[in-house]
């Protein structure tokens, strides 16, 4: 015990020396004097793994696993008349990214995609035999197209696929892009991690009506069911959607053959207590008088549902208990035997909740999730295309064999007839609808376009888990922080307002895993000693001291020591033997071991520790160094292994090796962290200090980073973004963190270091609201470059042989522009790259036919034509510039031109800025920079910042910014703000900070000695002033700002119209009515409602209460219903009123105007 | 201080405590105190004391002393004027010298990556070697050799060869006026320029006029980039934008005073002197070992209050002198600071001119 801390530890130690020291905080967080620097690690990680690896492994998963699975099963389709005429699929597999122009293969690149709104989509090529007509001669067709896929960027089938920096630049591609994204009809879509409840999985629970209930939800290739058991007045049911009534537990049991109630309560367990839990359902079966596995199936038969066809039940709850309860536990040759212990397992779980209520599962923990990616997403859609594509061609098939044919059909060419895959996918993918009937599968927003506001906001959407559950519900428990997301989801990336917790973010080092193969892992399983379930009888898979193993959710058997079969699998596992992400889990209160190999499941990378010590060495961080060693060497080598979430209870796991030698805690620490800043995700990791912020404020500047501008890619001129926001000068934070460095951040910054005061200053800067230097804006500070893309298509007419046009700007003899308006065309007709464009000006010249002319084949002379420009929207007053003109035709064959405008701003009043730290604040006001104060060096602060925006924030990380900053630009070396990397010196120490500041003559608390601006004496209190890392955020007054006086109006109600875009008017809503009534101020109320409104006048008739109108020619008003005009009356009325009564008059019912003499 | 102090006190002469208030800011570890001074005339009459401003009294106490010159940069100290005059000073030197600063730029070609406004805005931003003395301000827009400078720049990066890094050197200084020709000239006249001089730009500068660093990067070119463009420098004021002002930064800092209220000696003294990092204090020996710290340096205090702090803290007192500056002016080039110093004067005297005219 190191005499330096005693710490109450020490103290029990020497109190008794026998008693176990506590594990402190202390003990377990302190580092070891000489650490390992793992931190190294983590690039190397990433390096192998790439930001989005998990989106890139699934879908590389897929193309070369998944999809010859699906082919495999389903590889061989017969016409249903002659089972001989077959096709047969041998092989399938993903070509290269490519399109067929006039029947030549051109190879595409992500980026001509992009620019050409192509989608960016690979054949699928399969190798087929076949036999055409009866003659039974078998035809082989190697490498028969059946349809396009699109390809996730960076997967195998990616022509990026393991280039360098070089060759991507040379495919326009930016080598910062993590890639894990599709490129459809030009558009970027990411297909969203969704967040699912583990399948095959025993859930229990309590339904609402507080009910203790078992819950499987089984999925399997073929059926996905879901079967609930649940307790109901102390008796238990099995509930099933097929059966109309609950059906006793004990029915069920006997239905699937096991005759005595001894046994099946042996199965249960031989507890005294299970037995009397089940007395109630053992009795209510033997009050049914159900004994036999007849009677009982006889019983079920009259509770079914939806009788099959010719309403015979009989024998249809057999084929439901074989095939829909608990569907994923199979049953060998009419065996139920495997599915009766299943059942005996969820009974004994479900009455271990009633007795212990801890044994309760909860449904939000991490464990018991699932993460569906692309590529099991995109499986599911092909499967379902590819079994249709399969069943249309039987269809057309069995129709076409009847008829007689000259030349005999075959599959061959029925299977290619519609371009079903290409399409499929194509549309599922680009308006994100996962509607797949074949699996009960309605799904909207799967996938999403990838925003490209900052490169932040791309990274954080490769990221985003969405949640499976609606949003609208206001539970706080799936909301909430789950313990069990330490190290894999993030705690601060989650948004504000309904889908706040719902959405979450995964980890820096987090990994979802794939499918792996079962067959060999069960058979290991077995020669480790698993003794099958056949084999024992009830009484003996509950023996005491023997663990049920359980994989993938089905019952494998029983291990009799259950430990030491944990650590053979472990150490199979850690030499590499069997898969790196295969989880050995040991639920000692459930007495069973949980091996999974199923896909989506999160882990994360932990150094092995051997009691204590860390299995990583300061010689293998030296390779890694030096670069003879790998990240896969370390997990080769069995010192580091993935464990998932539920492995992780079986582990201890320190943050760093541990300093105390004699610590008996120390034998038990199995696994160290790699880094624990890798808890925060991306987007979060960009936070200097977020461990000394108050925890909201990081969950802010999470979905402020998004918005932030600055460089989003390397080619970010190159390409065509609707809408682009970039700043002009774009520093990287003084300020960084070790995450900073290692997604990019320092390279594609979106900010800019400002020297800021934290003072009261004018006024201007309540409520947030920040003063800006004007010379520092004149230099540069917070500029930005706004581009936006503008398109336009020449349509084809008439089959596609009149076409609009792009007409010359027409100009008057004296070569004159005709149309001022025409100014920035260039002779072609399009608009000049680098002419200034202004409002109401033409950018493309278009012309289209007046009229499609009968005959085809005239020529259309220029009359023929009339124009029809596209006219550039923009703000009066701003100088906007053409940036590229681009031409392309897509893939319809039309010629679409691409507009880049682009609009150079610098910062104004209003315009949105904020730090790293959640604290957004408008531009207040601008002020010159000689009233500005300026330091005893004559710096002169960027801007200042309202010192009232820290106490009630708590961001210390902000002023802890601050200091580094300072520190930083003082001595020339950037200083490091990492998450909790204090102790591990990836973050600077405050002390540290403060010495180098003294050391450069500053004060160590980073208040200076200021002087004022305006009136020249110093002011009476020292500044905090240093730089701190901006962003100027996505909200400009420029896209915001508006006002009308009067202009256009709705043509229905002749109302204003409403918003910015259309120049409407603001509203004058309810409650501001309500307002003005309650003040009284009715004159208001009336020139607000009808007079700026919308006035009508009308002529109602005095008698019949009626609208007439005014005839013009006798000039007179007129009711039409009383045929005269001898009681009209004039009066002024919203013309949506007049509106309202001429539409009731249309329903037959008949509004009538009392007037009386005002 | 007891009531019996009052009558023994010297006429016109303020206590210690009031003086040191008056003459000097105290920059006590938490904040500084007394940094407004006494603006009334009238604050000491009842002590008999005149605290009113006179030109006599200006004219007696006011000296300069000039610490350093460069060509660039210059310190001086400015004595026995008042914060606001000082103040008054750096305020023009920022913002209302005058210089000269690239306005207009007339891009023929620009197919960098750079966008047309940044590059603009970057060339605007890049001080010239141009006395601004010699030019007027434009007016009604009709550039001439007396209120516009004109520039060229033209410059390619060959198609195959290295990138090309454009320097501010690369600025042509075209003396004859613009090359530029005017679109629309009507037919027979002579085809205008952008540009009207009458004599070439030699004439009144007398050496030519070119940028003053060479070295600033304006853009870089890939292989088969190019850029051409004319730019018109004008006249103009810091107030207007950043570019004109004539300085980098022009401030002042007022004589730092540090005293010691107490003897510090021997282990005290030596970390007192240990304590400030820009070596303030001294030690004296006093013979028999025996150390005290003295102050030797206190112009060179930045005030980081490290002495202040801790258990020396009570013993150092740290002060300002009020009407003491050290002043220093960073030139952007135009001008040498003390040309600019001259200039600013002329400024405010101009100001006050029209004060005194306006008044009367
Ligand atoms: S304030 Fe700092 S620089 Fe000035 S004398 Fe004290 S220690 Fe030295």
């Amino acid at each position: 015990m190191p005499p330096v801390m005693p710490g109450p530890d020490a103290v029990a130690a020497e109190g008794d020396p026998d008693a176990l020291p506590v594990p402190t905080y202390r003990s377990l967080a302190a580092p070891v004097r000489r650490p390992v620097d793992k931190f190294e690690l983590l690039p190397a990680f990433l390096k192998v793994r790439g930001l989005v690896k998990e989106h890139i492994d699934s879908f590389n998963y897929f193309i070369t696993k998944g999809i010859k699975n699906i082919v495999q099963a389903n590889n061989r389709i017969e016409a249903r008349s002659d089972p001989s005429i077959y096709l047969r699929y041998k092989d399938i597999r993903v070509g290269e990214p490519s399109v067929q122009v006039d029947f030549r293969v051109e190879t595409i690149t992500p980026h001509f995609c992009r620019l050409t709104d192509r989608t960016y989509s690979a054949p699928v090529i399969v190798d087929i035999e076949y036999t055409v007509g009866k003659t039974h001669v078998v035809h082989r067709k190697p490498n028969f197209i059946i349809g396009y896929m699109p390809i996730m960027l960076r997967s195998y089938a990616c022509v990026l696929n393991g280039k360098d920096e070089a060759e991507l630049a040379r495919y326009g591609e930016c080598p910062l892009d993590p890639g894990g994204y599709f490129v459809v009809k030009g558009n970027e879509k990411v297909i969203l991690i969704q967040e699912q409840l583990s399948k095959n999985r025993i859930i229990i629970d309590t339904d609402n009506k507080k009910r203790v209930i078992a819950s499987v939800t089984s999925s399997t290739h073929e059926v996905k069911s879901k079967t609930v058991i649940v307790m109901d007045k102390e008796k238990i049911y099995l509930q099933l959607n097929q059966f109309t009534k609950p059906i006793p537990i004990i029915v069920v049991m006997k239905a699937m053959g096991i005759q005595s109630d001894q046994e099946i309560v042996q199965m249960v367990g031989r507890d005294p207590r299970y037995g009397d839990l089940l007395y109630l359902s053992i009795q209510e079966c033997a009050s049914e008088r159900i004994y036999t596995q007849q009677q009982a199936l006889q019983y079920m038969d009259d509770k079914v549902m939806f009788p099959g066809p010719g309403n015979v039940k009989e024998g249809r709850s057999k084929t439901l208990l074989r095939d829909v309860f608990v569907a994923h536990v199979p049953v060998e040759n009419g065996n139920f035997r495997e599915k009766c212990i299943y059942t005996a397992v969820m009974l004994r779980r479900m009455l271990d909740a009633i007795l212990n209520s801890d044994t309760f599962d909860d449904k939000d923990y991490v464990g018991n999730k699932r993460l569906e990616l692309s590529g099991q997403l995109v499986s599911l859609l092909f499967e379902d295309l590819f079994k249709t594509m399969n069943s249309f061609a039987v269809d057309r098939m069995n129709k076409n064999s009847d008829m007689a044919r000259s030349s005999p059909l075959d599959f061959s060419q029925l299977i290619m007839q519609q371009d079903l895959i290409t399409t499929g996918l194509e549309r599922a993918i680009s308006t994100g609808n996962w509607d797949i009937k074949r699996f009960k599968m309605h799904r909207k927003g799967v996938s999403q376009v990838l925003s490209r506001l900052s490169y932040m906001a791309s990274l954080g959407y490769m990221t985003r888990i969405t949640p499976q559950f609606e949003k609208t519900r206001k539970t706080s428990g799936p909301r909430a922080l789950q313990p069990s997301q330490w190290g894999m989801l993030c705690p601060c990336d989650t948004p504000e307002g309904e889908a706040c917790g719902l959405t979450k973010n995964l980890a820096l080092l987090t990994h979802v895993t794939t499918d792996q193969e079962e067959g060999p892992l069960m058979n290991l399983c077995y020669s480790l000693g698993v003794e099958k379930l056949s084999l024992l009888s009830g009484e003996e898979i509950h023996a005491p001291g023997s663990f049920l193993v359980m994989f993938n959710g089905l019952i494998l058997g029983k291990h009799r020591q259950p430990q030491r079969f944990a650590k053979s699998m472990r150490t199979f596992r850690q030499s590499g033997k069997i898969g790196e992400f295969v989880s050995i889990f040991v639920n000692e209160k459930q007495h069973c071991i949980h091996i999974a190999s199923d896909g989506g499941r999160v882990c994360r990378p932990l150094i092995i520790a051997d009691k204590g010590r860390s299995r990583v060495k300061e010689h293998h961080m030296k390779e890694l160094r030096d670069g003879v060693r790998s990240f896969d060497d370390f997990l080769r080598d069995g010192l580091i292994e993935y464990l998932d979430v539920n492995e992780e209870n079986n582990a201890l796991i320190a943050l760093y090796e541990h300093l105390d030698q004699d610590d008996v805690q120390r034998s038990s620490i199995t696994h160290i962290e790699i880094e624990p800043m890798t808890i925060l995700g991306v987007v979060a990791g960009l936070i200097p200090y977020p461990h000394h912020n108050q925890s909201p404020r990081n969950t802010y500047q999470c979905a402020m980073g998004k918005q932030a501008m600055g460089n989003i890619a390397y080619n970010q001129l190159f390409r065509a973004d609707s809408l682009l926001y970039l700043l002009v000068y774009a520093q990287r934070p003084l300020l960084t963190t070790k995450t900073i460095e290692l997604v990019g951040y320092d390279k594609l910054g979106a900010g800019q270091n400002a020297t800021v005061a934290v003072m009261s200053y004018s006024g201007y800067d309540i409520e947030d609201a920040i003063v800006m230097n004007k010379s520092s804006l004149d230099r540069g500070f917070g500029r930005c470059i706004a581009m936006k893309k503008y398109t336009v298509t020449t349509e084809k007419y008439a089959n596609g042989t009149i076409s609009d046009r792009i007409a010359k700007p027409q100009r008057d003899k004296d070569g004159a522009l005709i149309k001022q308006n025409m100014r920035a065309l260039d002779e072609d007709g399009f608009v000049a790259p680098g002419q200034i464009i202004r409002n109401h000006d033409i950018y493309v010249n278009k012309q289209t036919p007046k009229a499609i002319p009968k005959t085809p084949g005239t020529t259309l002379t220029d009359r023929d034509y009339k124009d029809s420009p596209a006219v550039y929207k923009g703000v009066d007053g701003e100088t906007t510039v053409v940036d590229r003109v681009m031409l392309c035709s897509d893939t319809n064959d039309k010629l679409t031109i691409k507009c880049i405008i682009r609009h150079t701003r610098r910062p104004e009043v209003g315009d949105k800025f904020s730090s790293r730290h959640g604290q957004k604040g408008v531009c207040g006001t601008i002020v010159q920079q000689e009233d500005f104060p300026f330091s005893e060096r004559g710096i002169c602060p960027d801007l200042i910042m309202n010192p009232h925006g820290f106490p009630s924030r708590m961001t210390i990380g902000k002023m802890i910014e601050l200091l580094g900053g300072k520190a930083g630009v003082s001595c020339g070396r950037f200083h490091y703000g990492s998450a909790f990397g204090e102790s591990s010196g990836n973050a600077d120490h405050v002390d540290d900070i403060s010495h180098t500041l003294v050391k450069h003559g500053f004060s160590y608390n980073g208040k200076d000695f200021l002087y004022s601006g305006i009136l020249g004496h110093p002011l009476e209190a020292y500044i905090f002033m240093g730089p701190i890392y901006y962003q100027k955020l996505k909200h400009m007054v420029l896209d915001k700002m508006h006002a009308r006086a009067s202009g256009p109006r709705v043509l229905l109600t002749r109302q204003p119209t409403e918003g910015r875009s259309r120049d409407g008017g603001l509203r004058l809503g309810e409650m501001e009515r309500d307002c003005l009534i309650a003040y009284g101020a009715s004159m208001l109320i009336f020139e607000r409602l009808l007079l700026s409104s919308d006035p009508y006048q009308v002529q109602v008739c005095r008698k019949c209460g009626l609208l007439g109108y005014y005839n013009y020619k006798l000039k007179t008003s007129f009711c039409s219903m009383c045929k005269n005009g001898e009681n009209m009356a004039k009066m002024r009325m919203p013309y949506a009123c007049k509106l309202l009564f001429q539409e009731l008059q249309s329903m037959n019912v008949v509004p009538r105007l009392k007037l009386t003499e005002g | 201080m007891d009531m019996d102090d009052v009558p023994t006190q010297q006429r016109n002469k303020l206590p210690d405590h009031l003086e040191r208030q008056r003459t000097r800011v105290t920059c006590k570890a938490d904040a500084p105190t007394h940094t407004q001074g006494f603006q009334y005339s009238g604050a000491f009459a009842a002590m008999g004391v005149d605290n009113s401003v006179s030109v006599e009294k200006f004219c007696n106490s006011f000296k300069i002393k000039i610490n350093r010159l460069t060509e660039d940069d210059m310190e001086f100290d400015m004595i026995g004027v008042d914060a606001s005059i000082a103040n008054a000073f750096r305020r023009i030197l920022i913002a209302e010298v005058p210089t000269m600063a690239i306005e207009k730029v007339f891009m023929v070609d620009n197919t960098s990556v750079i966008a047309d406004e940044v590059l603009s805005h970057r060339l605007g931003l890049i001080p010239l070697d141009a006395d601004p003395r010699l030019f007027d301000h434009i007016s009604d827009d009709v550039p001439n050799e007396r209120n516009t400078i004109v520039y060229k720049l033209h410059v390619s990066c060959e198609k195959g060869s290295q990138r090309l890094t454009v320097k501010s050197g690369q600025l042509e200084w075209l003396p004859e006026g613009s090359q530029l020709l005017m679109a629309s000239a009507a037919q027979g006249e002579k085809q205008k320029t952008y540009t009207s001089f009458g004599q070439s730009q030699k004439n009144i500068s007398g050496r030519s006029i070119g940028v003053k660093y060479k070295d600033i990067t304006i853009a870089r070119l890939g292989p088969g980039q190019a850029i051409e463009l004319e730019a018109h420098a004008v006249k103009g004021v810091g107030k207007v934008h950043a570019k004109w002002s004539p300085v980098a930064t022009a401030w002042y800092r007022m004589l730092p005073e540090v005293v010691l209220l107490k003897e510090i000696k021997d282990g005290e003294a030596e970390e007192l002197v240990k304590k400030c990092p820009v070596n303030v204090f001294d030690i004296e020996d006093l013979g028999n070992g025996a150390k005290r710290a003295v102050v030797a340096r206190p112009r060179a205090c930045t005030l980081c209050r490290e002495c202040v702090m801790g258990p020396t803290g009570e013993q150092v007192e740290l002060r300002r002198v009020r009407d003491h500056f050290i002043f220093t002016i960073e030139s952007t080039g135009a001008l040498p600071p003390e040309v600019l110093f001259t200039e600013a004067v002329k400024i405010l005297e101009e100001k006050c001119e029209r004060v005194i005219s306006e008044l009367s």
